[in-house]
């Protein structure tokens, strides 16, 4: 393992040469899992994520289907070469609480009535982790159950916040946080919205931060989910451009 | 207002109280809002939205192309690529008295059988009847059967079958379109009629479809 480095931020540039504003180079691919009713990668720097929707279809067993309403279920998980150090597969604590979150993020925008007693199934996979990953899954998520036609109230967008120190340990408040950021960093912060309906999906923190430094960030943040927001909207539209 | 454009979810299509939300949206506030993506479609006041994906959702009269699942002691379970398994109770399968204590449900329709079938009912609770009784219901024994999505169905069918009728003329195949995404073709050209169907799905978004696949049909038909 690297050794806390001296300083995350310097010269009003990052590690990697960002502002604390920037988010890092975004690519969104639509349609990568043809088994799928729908699916998307999306791609923020190092970050890699993969997301597959399958349903609303048959639920099984049938004692766990809801009567009046399909249940959404969400599965986050990350390869074991999705990181330097193998990681042990399978879901563990974290996985499980990473999964919880997002199916709650998302049950909040579909409209999940108009499926009583199916279920929703919702594959997150990590093929590559630079940071940021459940962001990055709920984003692609957000596309693969638009392009699985599965009716919304709006789409979600995450992007991450958080503090980085300078060379005199002081704190700023940065956006889209990566590895060495993520992981020697004072704080970062999970936010998602659907900008439709204006709502907080998700929202974690880790690490300590002040009012004054969280409502900065999340200002930042809000900023880089339009752009997101919009780069999502194109990628479902240009789905139907290209076989023109 | 532009008419026929492609909507995600939760964009907004319309303001006003005067029209009226349709399939594929919602209200939110004096917003008209799309719910699915697909192409938004204005018509009077009625506000909808055309999906370009998702599932096949049961609808009462629907003709639909199952496939028979399981055997019961007096009905059968079909799969009719829905999320939601259809039965068929044993007075719909057959026009004849079927007993089933001296009849074996079997031979009328076994496990794996593609059944051309009708929507019979569906409850609120999206239990879903179906029959194999009726003008041109009965089981399928030959011929290829397509899976596509259920969302480009109606533009297989045409306004008025207008498209599918120009098919089966122009290939000489029998085609059975289900609501359901399930077609199936036997006789005629098979391949030409397949290549057609898949090139009406994937451009199944666009206008004045029906003349660009008819010049396609001719095209191919010079090209023999």
């Amino acid at each position: 393992m690297e050794t806390k480095p001296k300083y995350l931020y310097k010269n009003s540039k990052r590690l990697d040469g960002r502002n604390l504003d920037d988010y890092r180079k975004m690519k969104i691919k639509m349609d990568v899992v043809p088994n799928a009713q729908g699916s998307a990668e999306v791609i923020f720097g190092k970050t890699k994520v993969t997301a597959a929707v399958h349903g609303p279809r048959v639920m099984h067993p049938r004692r766990l289907a809801l009567p009046d309403k399909a249940l959404l279920r969400a599965k986050y998980d990350m390869f074991s070469f999705s990181v330097e150090d193998r990681k042990r597969p399978g879901p563990g604590r974290r996985e499980i609480e990473i999964s919880k979150v997002t199916a709650e993020a998302f049950r909040s925008v579909v409209f999940l009535e108009k499926f009583p007693r199916t279920v929703i199934d919702l594959f997150v996979s990590v093929t590559q982790a630079d940071a940021s990953t459940r962001i990055t899954g709920i984003n692609a998520a957000s596309l693969a159950l638009a392009a699985a036609g599965i009716p919304m109230r709006s789409l979600v967008v995450g992007v991450t916040f958080g503090k980085i120190y300078d060379e005199k340990g002081v704190g700023h408040v940065a956006i889209d946080v990566d590895k060495p950021e993520d992981q020697w960093g004072m704080a970062d912060v999970a936010y998602a919205r659907a900008p439709a309906t204006g709502d907080v999906v998700l929202l974690q923190m880790d690490g300590d931060m002040t009012k004054e430094e969280f409502d900065k960030g999340k200002k930042m943040a809000d900023k880089a989910i339009d752009v997101v927001y919009k780069a999502q909207i194109k990628a479902l539209k240009d789905k139907f451009e290209v076989s023109k | 207002m532009e008419n026929r454009k492609i909507v995600t979810p939760g964009e907004s299509i319309i303001e006003g109280m005067d029209y009226l939300p349709g399939d594929g949206t919602h209200r939110s506030g004096s917003e008209i809002r799309a719910s699915v993506l697909g192409l938004s479609d204005i018509r009077d006041r009625l506000v909808k939205v055309i999906p370009l994906s998702g599932v096949y959702m049961p609808k009462r009269d629907d003709p639909v192309i199952g496939v028979i699942k399981e055997v019961r002691y007096n009905n059968w379970s079909v799969n009719i690529n829905s999320p939601y398994e259809a039965t068929m109770m044993l007075g719909d399968a057959s026009e004849r008295f079927l007993d089933p204590r001296k009849d074996k449900l079997g031979k009328v329709f076994a496990i794996g059988d593609v059944v051309i079938c009708k929507i019979k009912n569906v409850e609120e609770n999206m239990s879903v009847l179906v029959t194999a009784r009726g003008p041109g219901l009965r089981k399928i024994t030959e011929g290829k059967l397509l899976d596509v999505e259920p969302s480009r169905i109606p533009r297989i069918i045409g306004k008025n079958a207008s498209m599918v009728k120009m098919i089966k003329e122009k290939t000489g195949s029998r085609i059975f379109v289900g609501q359901n995404g399930k077609i199936s073709i036997s006789g005629g050209n098979v391949e030409l009629a397949e290549k057609v169907i898949r090139k009406i799905e994937a451009n199944a978004h666009l206008s004045g479809l029906t003349d660009s696949i008819k010049e396609y049909l001719e095209g191919e038909e010079d090209g023999n």
